[in-house]
């Protein structure tokens, strides 16, 4: 049966101690690497020293989080926590989907890209009836010609674009 | 008058028209689809706006940070699903009216409401404006400094419940604003040796990846929600004249919504709150609040659209951000060389008029619109979630990449994703982070700078605006202190009652004597001896 303490924490209880016990490593690590990672410099009082906000963040993420431990009242690990970093593994799926699209871009260019990351991506989440795929293929235009064309967002041309002949090619460097 | 007519004069541009217009509608839709919300457009249109003149970039992410609210509470009312996070007080009594057949009557009441409390918010602004420009030159160093901690100890103390943790993501964003080159000394601080981390962090890269990526990333794991829409009858104009029946209760929510949203930290959620309690505690029929009450739907429009207006005055007079969006609309000033602080009171203050006219332009651009356009707005709520998902992973690269043309900074951003995904299945707060970046930085520079003039501790607060901001830090921490004191006492009094063992004392000593007597308590009182003679014996 779920305590009082446990009732009354705010938030779900899955993954929490997970999250928690990992922040808390991840907290330490970079506390026992402030020697190496910062300087002290000499005749600096102690408010202007480098070394002196780094120390404030990371001394701040291990206390606060050690408490935070301390007044979490779930205690193990269990097969909700597990289930719950499996959600967490899920999403790097669609992180990986974006690191492609970001390798790519200056490859095959911005609006090729696009019109091929859009609707595989709306492929693979299940929309593949004729009309949303028209639909991704352009939204995949608007958002290049809006950005690109009229906001005029940096974005460079792709190295296929070298391969259009003169006229085409600085066209499509600004506005593709 | 001869501010406001410089004021209009910069204004008067087809640039920042288009921006106007650009920013309400944008903001309204925005609002107006559940999952997308101002922070996620904010964060990807940031870095196109950099290309734009401060007023023009301005005016359209002021346009969006106002008017997405007003979109907000259209799902809020419809489908009882709040289309920005400030909305969810909506859903109590909008969504009431809408299941008894009065849609368009919840509607056009919590426009009225919204564009009251947007339109109040900045008539008392413009008005506190000059007030406003001889108290911020008041502010010099050490006074900045303890208004960001200020700053950041009430978003802190204000997540109940998380202030840990919280605390500890605000650390993390001190942190983060620490990482690479240290612009005075000129030594590196944690880049491990790498040119990635040389140039630092980039508040945009966090921001993009905490509110756009996580967002994409929730939206794309999760299933589509299937929403039955309601048809509107009725008329839109009828809100104004209901909105005309509670003069009082729409004048002192605005005014909530002025005082908390000039607070850093404090916002739309404690505005809400405070002067829902208020029309509740003072209405003659608070049995109907949560039932679809009329005043109950102005008590929250109202105090939520009168907070945009009033959480620019700590950016603009102190250059200190109060939430995530004006620190995002921070670095717009920072790209332009115009510094928020008192300077821009002192020099600049038609800009700073300027940009409440613009807000308050705004809110009548926004209020017409929705008019006449509600019937069709209502459709974007059609939008799959997987679907949405996918627009905002492809709008994040935009986001991100053009900043510096970079795929460290995409794989960073999609990095912060993640975490800000993981933060979000937890129902933990990614706004500590970006305060904690945006004040750590402030609070940097402005400390080194103070410090350099104060020989004895008691020197840092011998100024009056500087003792008042210490002593309401220490009213700020001695308050969460008690709170957390009252919380611990409710809880063990909550343990005790759910008890099924006796409380009374003897029957404790009862207990304490079984133990003693039982052959098992005596073997753990055992293994407590040994292990306590161990640690004594390592002294």
């Amino acid at each position: 049966m779920q305590s009082e303490r446990e009732r009354r924490f705010a938030g779900p209880r899955r993954g929490q101690l997970l999250f928690v016990l990992s922040f808390l490593t991840l907290s330490v690590l970079l506390l026992s690497q402030i020697t190496q990672q910062t300087a002290w410099v000499n005749k600096t009082g102690l408010f202007a020293q480098p070394r002196f906000w780094p120390a404030v963040g990371v001394g701040g993420m291990v206390f606060c989080t050690a408490l935070h431990l301390w007044r979490l009242p779930f205690r193990r690990i269990e097969r909700a926590d597990l289930r719950e970093a499996l959600r967490w593994v899920a999403a790097l799926e669609y992180a990986l989907w974006f690191m492609v699209y970001v390798m790519l871009v200056p490859l095959i260019g911005y609006l090729p890209m696009t019109l091929i990351f859009v609707p595989l991506l709306a492929w693979r989440m299940g929309y593949r009836s004729p009309q949303m795929m028209a639909i991704s293929a352009g939204f995949a235009v608007f958002i290049v010609l809006f950005f690109k064309g009229v906001l005029a967002v940096r974005i460079p041309g792709a190295v296929l674009y070298d391969y259009l002949p003169d006229a085409l090619r600085s066209f499509a460097i600004l506005y593709l | 008058m001869d501010l406001i007519l410089s004021a209009l004069d910069i204004l008067m541009r087809w640039d920042v028209a288009l921006a106007l217009l650009a920013g309400s509608v944008g903001g309204v839709l925005i609002g107006a689809i559940p999952g997308v919300g101002p922070a996620v457009a904010i964060a990807i249109l940031l870095p196109a706006t950099f290309s734009l003149d401060p007023i023009v970039g301005l005016t359209v992410l002021l346009g969006i940070y106002g008017s997405s609210m007003y979109g907000g509470a259209i799902p809020a009312i419809l489908i009882n699903t709040p289309g920005t996070a400030v909305n969810a007080l909506t859903t109590y009594d909008g969504y009431p009216m809408t299941a008894r057949g009065e849609p368009r009557r919840a509607l056009s009441l919590a426009y009225s409401a919204s564009f009251f409390g947007g339109v109040f918010s900045v008539i008392c602004l413009i008005l506190f404006a000059p007030v406003l420009a001889k108290i911020a030159p008041l502010f010099g160093a050490r006074e900045i400094f303890l208004a960001a901690l200020l700053g950041l100890l009430l978003v802190v103390v204000a997540h109940r419940g998380q202030a840990l943790i919280a605390g500890a993501l605000a650390c993390l964003g001190i942190f983060l604003n620490t990482i690479g080159m240290e612009p005075v000394k000129y030594t590196q601080r944690y880049t491990f040796g790498t040119d990635v981390l040389g140039s630092g962090i980039n508040l945009i890269v966090v921001v993009l990846g905490l509110f756009a990526i996580s967002q994409a990333f929730v939206l794309l794991t999760d299933e589509d929600e299937k929403i039955r829409l309601t048809k509107l009858r009725g008329g839109m104009f009828q809100g104004l004249r209901e909105l005309a029946r509670h003069p009082r209760v729409a004048t002192v929510s605005a005014g909530f919504g002025v005082v908390m949203g000039m607070i850093p930290g404090v916002g739309e959620f404690t505005a809400q709150f405070m002067s829902y309690t208020y029309a509740q505690k003072s209405s003659k029929r608070p049995q109907d609040f949560g039932n679809g009450s009329s005043e109950g739907l102005i008590a929250a429009e109202t105090a939520n659209n009168a907070v945009p207006a009033a959480a620019m005055v700590p950016l603009l007079a102190l250059g200190i951000p109060g939430e995530a969006l004006t620190a995002m609309m921070l670095s717009v000033f920072y790209v332009h060389n115009v510094v928020p602080g008192p300077g821009l009171f002192q020099n600049q203050m038609d800009f700073v008029v300027a940009l409440y006219l613009a807000l308050l332009i705004l809110n009548v651009l926004v209020l017409v619109f929705l008019l006449g356009a509600t019937k069709s707005l209502i459709q974007v709520v059609r939008i799959p979630n997987r679907f949405l998902g996918v627009g905002i992973l492809t709008l994040s690269f935009v986001g991100v990449y053009s900043l510096r043309n970079s795929a460290t900074d995409c794989f960073m951003a999609a990095g912060f994703g993640l975490f800000g995904f993981v933060l979000k299945r937890l129902q933990l707060p990614a706004v500590p982070i970006i305060l904690g970046m945006v004040l750590g930085g402030i609070m940097e520079v402005k400390l080194r700078a103070a410090m350099a003039r104060v020989k004895t501790p008691f020197d840092f607060i011998d100024r009056p605006v500087a003792f008042i901001l210490f002593s309401i830090i220490i009213i700020v921490l001695a308050t969460h202190v008690l709170r957390i004191r009252r919380e611990a006492r409710e809880l063990k009094e909550a343990e005790w009652q759910t008890k099924t063992a006796s409380t009374r004392f003897g029957a404790l000593l009862l207990r304490r004597r079984t133990s003693f007597l039982k052959e098992h308590g005596r073997k753990v009182r055992a293994r407590h001896a040994k292990l306590l003679r161990r640690l004594t014996d390592l002294f």
